[in-house]
């Protein structure tokens, strides 16, 4: 799993690709950490290049939007596509979260 | 066909694991669009059996790939305490970013995406099979 970070006005945009399961969801759960920490509190995880996501993947997504709550933050997602967007839709993720079409779309660019 | 595969019970085999099962399944003649739900089930099983079968330590864990019942196949044994994890209920899928528990979703993607499941205890090992349908 490979994860670029890029501001783009006043969002981070997490751009994540490869595979987020039980042995990297703890590095894309960091990555975050870090951002929030460091004050970037509006991220837009873009997932067009994320080929896999587990229940580890998914509790990776979870705790970094608890941190992002607890402070007032925001999250949303774009480019979901194949197992991706089945797995987020059978969790219920996509009710609960923001998900859009494109990063364009999540930052209202 | 049949192929067995038993190695460490741990998150660092996870790559080794998937590659023998997924190897395994196309040779039986899984197609590839069903390899991502493979893939997906068979990690929140190793999961399991890394967290409640060895909560304490290392153990083993044996896979075992075959075809039969019109479907692809897979026995997943460990030797840790009894233990059902088709006995589970299943996660609040409608409660919100602050009530949602963190985890309890591995079991039910299990559900959502294998064909056919079934647990048994025989002797000291517990047994899960998981039945992938292979087009007629």
């Amino acid at each position: 799993m490979e994860c670029i970070t890029e501001t783009k006005g006043d969002f981070l945009v997490v751009q994540v690709k490869g595979r987020m399961d039980a042995v990297t969801a703890p590095d894309f759960e960091k990555r975050c950490a870090e951002a929030i920490d460091a004050g970037k509190t509006s991220l837009v995880i873009d997932l067009g290049g994320l080929e896999y996501i587990s229940s580890a993947g998914l509790r990776g997504i979870l705790a970094t939007a608890k941190k992002l709550k607890a402070c007032q933050g925001r999250i949303a997602f774009a480019n979901l596509s194949g197992m991706v967007q089945e797995v987020f839709a059978i969790s219920g993720f996509t009710a609960m979260f923001s998900v859009y079409k494109s990063v364009e779309e999540a930052t209202g660019a | 066909m049949a192929s067995t595969l038993r190695l460490p019970a741990a998150l660092d085999r996870l790559d080794q694991c998937r590659e023998f099962v997924v190897g395994c399944a196309r040779e039986a003649g899984l197609p590839d669009a069903d390899t991502g739900k493979l893939e997906l089930v068979l990690e929140e099983l190793l999961v399991n059996v890394i967290s409640h079968a060895y909560p304490d330590g290392p153990g083993e864990v044996e896979l075992h790939c075959r075809t039969g019942e019109g479907g692809f196949l897979l026995d997943i044994r460990d030797q840790g305490a009894p233990f059902d994890p088709l006995a589970a209920s299943g996660p609040d899928l409608d409660a919100g970013v602050d009530e949602r528990p963190i985890g309890g979703l591995g079991i039910f993607f299990v559900r959502q995406m294998a064909d056919g499941l079934a647990y048994r205890r025989e002797g000291d090992a517990n047994v899960l099979t998981v039945r992938f349908a292979l087009p007629a």
